[in-house]
């Protein structure tokens, strides 16, 4: 540092000791953005303020509470729920748990792929990899399984364009707009092709 | 019954599906009366959730009348209004004991590291969740909790998961009095963490988002300060200029994995997937936070990794809490402020929706539209309440 400035500095600190030697410190307050708090009265015209001050009204306080209270608890591990459809079970337990969901089996080729997935532990990331994969496959699978039903999904509606063409009629033509443009290049990219 | 029906990313719809059965003598039939849609559905909506089969049924947000009850059932009979909690717990396994209910350990075979829930996918055990018109509820003796009368059905949807989640983000901070908070996300649990801020007697609540009719909405309904990240260029930055240069005492991610605000983030972590989503709000809860402060994480991740300032944390000596709400452990306690008029959650509910536009809801709720905050999906089998659904395309 330069004599001159250090000697500005030392002057300025001189003439604001309560800057505690910050130089320029005016400066590097905003006061437009320095908006301090509420008075102690403002704060107690909002509704409950302060009602859980204290923590013993604090529910999670401490948070491993024991014995819990509000919920029946009976003693022992819950009564082991039958297992009627194949359900997945994490190699990081030791078997499967007393309660689980049977909604969606796994089926077809996502069903493979998620049985591999459950070789391995959430703790390998192929784990959850093949999962996401498996999700996707799935997806076609649901539009195959749609159709074998003799039901052809209404796509556009699944994705609400109902709502879409209520509340953003613009922002619905634009989209179809891009779509009509970048599958017509594709469409006259193939054409010139062809001709060659 | 009528239930809604998984069937890729962007594409949902109701359809016809069996009924629930009893499949456990702890088990319950519900018939649900209201389901809401809660943001962390927009992930599986999405497909960034690992193990979303087609053909599932999304809500751990409901309430309804319990229509049947296995026979190991006690404290429940046909007939009782009950809300339900997302987390689906046994109520006596090792976390259970601890009230760590979001943490149980026996409702969910696919996974160790996330308890059983509603209606999230099999990565949360595989149940069907309660946006239908029936749902099957086991360990029905623990988790349900009987809506007392002086309660209306539209403020218990919201204690079985927003309200708890916000509250306990909030507790989980550790706020003391006269503390700065700042909540990132200005969604239904980012608003009721910011109103909560106040109950444990914060000295200002702010609240980040660049939704301008979310952030209009959250300071009138919870009085705070409002930040649109989109205007004011660096948050860090602008939150250090807010708070004396020192930073938040508080910081809490109320936001997840579908974060706006970080082209890196969202590349990364929403287009590409190469992470569980975009941390963009984690991340600038930790650069935002004074040393020595809090950081509270209810905004929901996926299971792999996400790029934060780790480095950060250890240094600025931050002490960060996390976890899903055990929402049973709150609900007696949130009643009261909602007697006592210090919480009103049903003013949040902007729409409420026939079941069977749930596509065009979800496409509402996801794309921001019609100033909508939160959905509850009304079933045709819904009784009173019915009459009070709004179509949303009509």
């Amino acid at each position: 540092m330069d004599t001159v400035t250090a000697q500005r500095d030392l002057a300025e600190q001189r003439r604001h000791p309560h800057h505690h030697g910050h130089v320029d410190y005016e400066r590097q307050i905003d006061y437009d953005l320095n908006r301090h708090s509420p008075s102690l009265e403002e704060l107690q015209r909002i509704p409950g303020w302060g009602s859980d001050l204290d923590k013993k009204n604090r529910p999670a306080v401490p948070m491993e509470r024991t014995p819990p209270r509000f919920i029946h608890v009976t003693a022992g591990q819950p009564v082991q729920q039958a297992q009627t459809v194949e359900v997945f079970c994490s190699p990081e337990r030791p078997g499967i748990t007393p309660l689980f969901g049977t909604a969606q089996p796994p089926k077809w080729l996502s069903g493979s792929m998620r049985r591999l997935a459950y070789k391995l532990p959430e703790n390998d990331l192929r784990h959850w990899l093949m999962l996401l994969a498996a999700d996707r496959v799935n997806m076609v699978e649901g539009i195959v399984d749609d159709l074998a039903h003799g039901h052809v999904p209404n796509v556009l509606g699944e994705m609400g364009i109902r709502a879409e063409l209520r509340h953003n009629p613009a922002g619905l033509v634009r989209k179809a707009l891009i779509a009509t443009a970048v599958v017509g290049g594709i469409l006259a990219l193939r054409n010139r092709r062809r001709h060659y | 019954m009528l239930a809604t029906n998984y069937r890729g990313p962007y594409r949902i719809r109701a359809s016809q599906k069996p009924d629930p059965v009893i499949e456990h003598p702890g088990d319950a039939i519900v018939r649900v009366t209201r389901a809401c849609i809660c943001g962390s559905d927009l992930h599986l909506y999405h497909g960034l959730v690992p193990d979303t089969r087609i053909g599932h049924t999304f809500g751990h947000e409901f309430v309804g009348i319990v229509e049947e009850v296995g026979s190991a059932v006690e404290t429940l009979k046909p007939g009782d209004r009950v809300l339900v909690p997302f987390n689906l717990f046994c109520g006596s396994c090792f976390f259970c004991q601890r009230e760590l209910y979001s943490n149980c350990h026996n409702t969910n075979p696919e996974a160790t590291a996330v308890g059983g829930i509603y209606g999230y996918s099999h990565t949360t055990g595989g149940y069907d969740g309660g946006q239908a018109e029936y749902v099957r509820v086991p360990m029905a003796d623990v988790g349900p909790y009987k809506i007392p009368e002086d309660i209306v059905d539209d403020d218990a949807v919201l204690l079985t998961d927003a309200l708890p989640t916000g509250y306990q983000a909030a507790e989980m901070g550790d706020i003391k009095q006269g503390d700065t908070v700042v909540v990132f996300g200005a969604g239904p649990v980012g608003i009721f963490a910011a109103k909560s801020a106040w109950l444990f007697g914060a000295g200002r609540v702010i609240v980040v988002d660049h939704v301008e009719y979310r952030l209009d909405f959250v300071r009138r309904y919870a009085r705070c300060e409002i930040i649109n990240f989109r205007e004011v260029g660096d948050v860090a930055l602008h939150i250090k200029k807010m708070t004396d240069w020192l930073g938040a005492d508080v910081c809490i991610d109320a936001v997840g994995c579908e974060a706006s605000g970080s082209l890196a983030q969202t590349i990364t972590g929403r287009w590409t997937m190469l992470q569980a989503g975009a941390a963009t709000a984690l991340f600038w809860a930790i650069n935002s936070v004074r040393k020595a402060g809090n950081v509270s994480i209810v905004g929901v991740y996926g299971p792999t990794f996400n790029a934060v300032p780790i480095g950060n944390a250890l240094n600025k000596g931050i002490t960060m809490r996390m976890n899903q709400a055990a929402v049973k452990r709150h609900v007696p306690h949130l009643i009261e402020h909602i007697r006592q008029g210090h919480l009103n959650p049903k003013e949040i509910i902007t729409h409420r929706v026939p079941l069977e536009e749930v596509s065009d809801a979800y496409h509402i709720f996801s794309s921001k539209y019609d100033n909508c905050i939160k959905t509850v999906l009304i079933p045709p089998r819904a009784g009173s309440a019915r009459a009070t659904a709004t179509s949303v395309i009509h």
